[in-house]
């Protein structure tokens, strides 16, 4: 199938500086990624914090904008931020991150902010936005007498509900949801993801799901990429990758998932911190906390490159046991 | 009940309510010497204000009621200078944010050396030293340089292993560590879990573990509350609970946690939300959400009652042990391979 | 540190050239000395004499070419009707104008801060209220209204204290409180917030979590997190040191700054305004000044983010 949308080699690079007399560093928060979704399809998309995968979602969308590389969008160069093509592109990709109520309009009541996109685009007459507004609400689970409430009178879940039905609005083809059910309640957060689910199976929509939360990505995504300072390091069908994870940082990752009923002492507690991204390790920006790393490690970054059918990592060691077995 | 060893902590009918809102309705728990304990449940249950009532964290428009004894002592309604003995020297205290929990314009090594000075009379260049080695303790790397720094010049986890190092400065019998990794990655998690077992097992000071995630607390805790609505629902030891949960409410948040491994099927959500605490449910706060929910359910409130395998449970109408606990039991096991 | 420091003066710099420009210009366009000075029913030529005395019938541009060179040679200029320099008559009365706010601007501090902080340990205590309702006043009284109201109580009907004038400590009472009352409410309102805003974060729960006595947790850990925005108030009560009393002087008749901005603006003395303004100016400016390096000293978190 074609993709809906593909990134190829993405750049972005920001500038930092420590303190009032160093010189700024450049710091590159999306080093050279490569990615396509398909209609349809939820490409999972992993790391910690500083790892460049809330700014490689904005990139998708062209937030911002990339310094290096393309996106295309159905075949199609992504237009500029802000020109009159982009915005009509934004119909068909929508956003929804973490915190519902920064999202929300705190005094347009969640029918008005739901119908906004309408207006803004100018979809339908007045009759048939109030008839697609109440068909978004009964969607994701809202009642019609909710419609007339502000978000400070719902409960989180109902208002990451309310920006997720603002999102389907203009029924995108593309959503790009970035921690979407990360400040909700375990009870909650399984009906926001059911929810996402059931709405991507009726319309077919494409999804990036951006989350720290492993057992919630694999529930909810097709294929998984982990990040890890600003690159992907592995990249796999979400039933394959945790269940064998090849790269030794998505190993640690998995294996520091707590999970209900496992010890402590069987996983492997990863040591250090994630480096400063202003201060990228050389060659593979891994290796000061991997097990594995060998002089070729510090020397040398590793490419991206296929180890399994559809399957792909970045590491030396992982590459050179792949290229054993074959 | 345990007359050969006392508890330390003893906590009965605890009350606390926020301007006539009453948020906590009566909480009876003990926690042994150097017992690690869990306390799980979701936002608003009730989980932290059962500590912080306990210290006198609270701020003042909140009423608490009830009975808090550490060793025999009673410390509800004890005034504030008696408060401030036990207040990191035999119960610590660590929290949720850790980079929002450090003082942004002091040095670290004074918020260190500080408590050090109150619980142990050091001072000076021994106030330091000790400082140092706490530092060193929870695996700050070179803490000597480190220590004239403020806490924005340290990561989130590093933070809370500050946070950690002053909790012990006062040698407590406790550490209430109120979800000390929910801001943290998840290999900074891990390793922050890490450090409490480690440092339990070193020290022997008993731990009180609060948290929304299950599986933080099943590698951490021996025994675990579940709290709904300001009430524990069920207790017990963590192979009781996890094994084979009996509380719908706990069935229902194991059920609700994605899995790593099987398939990837439709999660089991909670339906409904948590109630308000201004209009409880009359009969059981869990009712309205609950499957196993019978009229009797609806109208009257379960009470709190140890059962004979030795668990306490307040449900009236609990999942059987037998079967349903078998297939968790299954799940469990294949999640653990 | 010293990158910090030095565009935080170049900054100054350019506000004081703003005003001084802004000054000159503005003075010269409304009104014309020479008829201010001479009076209406003077002969054309004494007019003529009198603007090429003052250098006055000169194009606008040269007019201010020649000041701002003169102000870099510490030349203020001469004031018109009295004849002396303008910087020599403006610091005379500068002695006068701080014996009315300096003792004001202590009472605000004084009073101010713990009143606020005391306010924000005992809300809906009397003081809290007091100091939300002085704040108010503070904010919505004009201090020509409160002045007129303590003459009317305490001088006309009392008959305690003078009405205007200088002489005894007495003669100061009134202006002092008419300058400090509302800054008193304005400055304990700031207090309040700030230290309510301070106790609700998580460090304060640490710190009371750690065993610390309350009053260590209040002045060690709460009051040097409040103190960052008492001190941007503060600073600005510092800066108007010197321009505070303009209203208050008229009223109580004061020979200080303000009365002499006052008569040398109704007069177009055209050096004495300038200089005034500039001295002005260059006290708020100064005081900001020390405010930001204040910041920085304050909170850490600032110095390390300061070259942005």
């Amino acid at each position: 199938m074609k993709p809906l949308i593909e990134a190829r080699n993405l750049v972005r690079i920001y500038e930092m500086r420590k303190g009032p007399f160093s010189r700024p560093q450049p710091v590159r928060a999306v080093d050279d990624i490569s990615l396509s979704v398909v209609p349809g399809e939820t490409l999972g998309i992993v790391g910690e914090s500083g790892s460049g995968k809330s700014t490689l979602g904005r990139m998708l969308l062209g937030i911002d904008a990339a310094q290096g590389g393309e996106i295309l969008f159905e075949g199609r160069r992504m237009p500029p931020l802000r020109s009159p093509e982009w915005r009509a592109l934004r119909a068909r990709m929508q956003l929804v991150y973490q915190d519902p109520l920064a999202a929300l309009d705190r005094r347009l009541t969640i029918a008005a902010q739901i119908g906004e996109p309408l207006d803004i685009h100018q979809i339908g007459s007045t009759e048939e936005r109030t008839a697609r507004i109440r068909e978004l609400m009964d969607a994701v689970g809202l009642r019609p007498d909710q419609a007339g409430r502000y978000p400070h009178e719902l409960s989180g879940g109902q208002r990451q509900r309310a920006v997720i039905a603002r999102a389907l609005a203009t029924q995108p083809s593309l959503l790009v949801c970035d921690e979407p059910v990360s400040a909700l309640d375990v009870s909650i957060q399984a009906q926001v993801v059911n929810m996402l689910r059931d709405l991507q199976e009726q319309n077919g929509i494409a999804m990036v799901f951006i989350s720290h939360d492993l057992k919630v990505v694999r529930n909810i995504a097709d294929r998984v990429a982990v990040m890890y300072l600003g690159k992907i390091v592995e990249e796999g069908s979400s039933d394959t990758i945790f269940h064998s994870p090849r790269h030794p940082y998505t190993q640690a990752l998995v294996s520091s998932m707590p999970v209900p009923g496992k010890r402590l002492e069987s996983r492997v507690i990863l040591q250090g911190e994630p480096p400063n991204p202003a201060a990228r390790p050389s060659g593979c920006a891994f290796h000061p906390r991997c097990p594995l790393a060998t002089d070729l490690c510090r020397s040398k970054t590793p490419p991206l490159q296929q180890i399994d059918a559809g399957r792909t990592a970045a590491c030396h060691a992982v590459a050179s046991h792949a290229a054993l077995a074959a | 009940m345990n007359t050969v060893t006392p508890n330390l902590v003893e906590l009965r009918d605890l009350k606390v309510a926020f301007d006539g809102v009453q948020v906590l309705h009566g909480i009876d728990l003990d926690v042994g010497h150097g017992e690690a304990v869990g306390l799980v449940g979701e936002s608003g249950c009730g989980k932290s204000v059962t500590w912080l009532a306990a210290l006198g964290l609270l701020p003042g428009k909140a009423s608490v009621t009830g009975s808090i004894r550490l060793e025999g002592d009673e410390l509800s309604a004890a005034p504030r200078p008696t408060l401030e003995k036990v207040r990191g020297k035999r119960i610590a205290m660590i929290f949720q944010d850790p980079s929002s929990s450090l003082n942004p314009v002091l040095r670290i090594g004074r918020q260190l050396t500080e408590a050090l000075t109150i619980h142990r009379g050091l001072t000076g260049e021994s106030a330091k030293a000790e400082a140092l080695r706490l530092m060193d303790l929870v695996g700050i790397p070179d803490p000597r340089r480190r220590f004239d720094q403020f806490a924005h010049e340290f990561s989130g986890g590093q933070c809370q292993r500050l946070m950690i190092a002053m909790a012990l400065a006062g040698e407590p019998e406790l550490l209430i560590a109120d979800e000390p990794t929910t801001a943290l990655d998840a290999t900074i998690q891990a390793q922050i879990l890490d450090l409490l077992v480690q440092l339990r097992s070193e020290t022997g000071m008993a731990l009180v573990f609060i948290s929304h995630d299950l599986g933080a607390v099943s590698q951490v805790c021996e025994r675990v509350c579940v709290m709904y609505a300001g009430r524990i629902v069920e207790q017990g030891s963590v192979d009781q609970l996890f094994g084979a949960p009996r509380h719908p409410y706990t069935r229902g948040l194991f059920d609700a946690i994605p899995r790593l491994d099987g398939p990837r099927q439709r999660l089991v959500p909670i339906p409904g939300t948590v109630p308000n605490p201004k209009e409880l449910p009359r009969g059981c706060a869990f009712s309205p959400r609950c499957r196993h929910a019978t009229q009797f359910c609806l109208t009257n409130k379960p009470r709190l009652l140890l059962q004979p395998d030795g668990r306490s449970l307040a449900c009236t109408n609990p999942i059987e042990a037998g079967r349903e606990g078998a297939v968790q039991a299954k799940i469990l096991e294949e999640a653990i391979r | 540190m010293v990158q910090f420091v030095l565009t935080r003066l170049l900054r100054a710099v350019i506000t004081i050239a703003a005003v001084v420009t802004f000054a000159f210009v503005v003075l010269r366009m409304s009104g014309d000395p020479a008829q201010v000075m001479l009076g209406p029913d003077v002969p054309q030529e004494s007019v003529d004499a009198f603007r090429r005395a003052w250098g006055l019938d000169q194009p606008l541009w040269i007019q201010y070419l020649a000041y701002i060179k003169s102000i870099f040679t510490g030349d203020f200029g001469v004031s018109m009707r009295d004849k002396a320099p303008a910087i020599d008559l403006v610091l005379e009365r500068v002695p006068a104008t701080l014996q009315l706010t300096l003792p004001a601007l202590l009472l605000k501090l004084l009073i101010g801060i713990p009143a606020g902080v005391y306010a924000a340990f005992h809300r809906q205590s009397v003081t809290d209220r007091s100091v939300i309702l002085l704040s108010i006043l503070g904010f919505t009284i004009p201090s020509f209204v409160l002045g007129l109201i303590l003459v009317l109580v305490f001088a006309v009907t009392l008959g305690m204290l003078p009405s205007g004038g200088q002489g005894t400590w007495a003669h100061t009472v009134l202006p002092i409180l008419t300058m400090s009352i509302g800054g008193i409410g304005i400055l304990a309102r700031f207090s309040r917030s700030a230290m309510i805003e301070v106790m609700g974060q998580p460090f304060i729960r640490t710190a009371s979590a750690k065993g610390l006595k309350w009053r260590d947790v209040v002045w060690g850990h709460a009051l040097p997190n409040a103190a960052i925005p008492i001190v941007t108030i503060v600073g600005f009560m510092v800066g108007s040191l010197i321009a505070g009393a303009v209203v208050v002087e008229s009223i109580f008749s004061w020979p200080g700054i303000g009365r002499l901005l006052v008569v040398s603006v109704t007069n177009r003395d055209l050096a004495v305004v300038q200089c005034i303004l500039l001295i002005i100016a260059a006290a708020m400016v100064i005081s900001n000044l020390a405010v930001d390096l204040l910041y920085g000293w304050l909170d850490p978190r600032l110095r390390s983010r300061a070259a942005h």
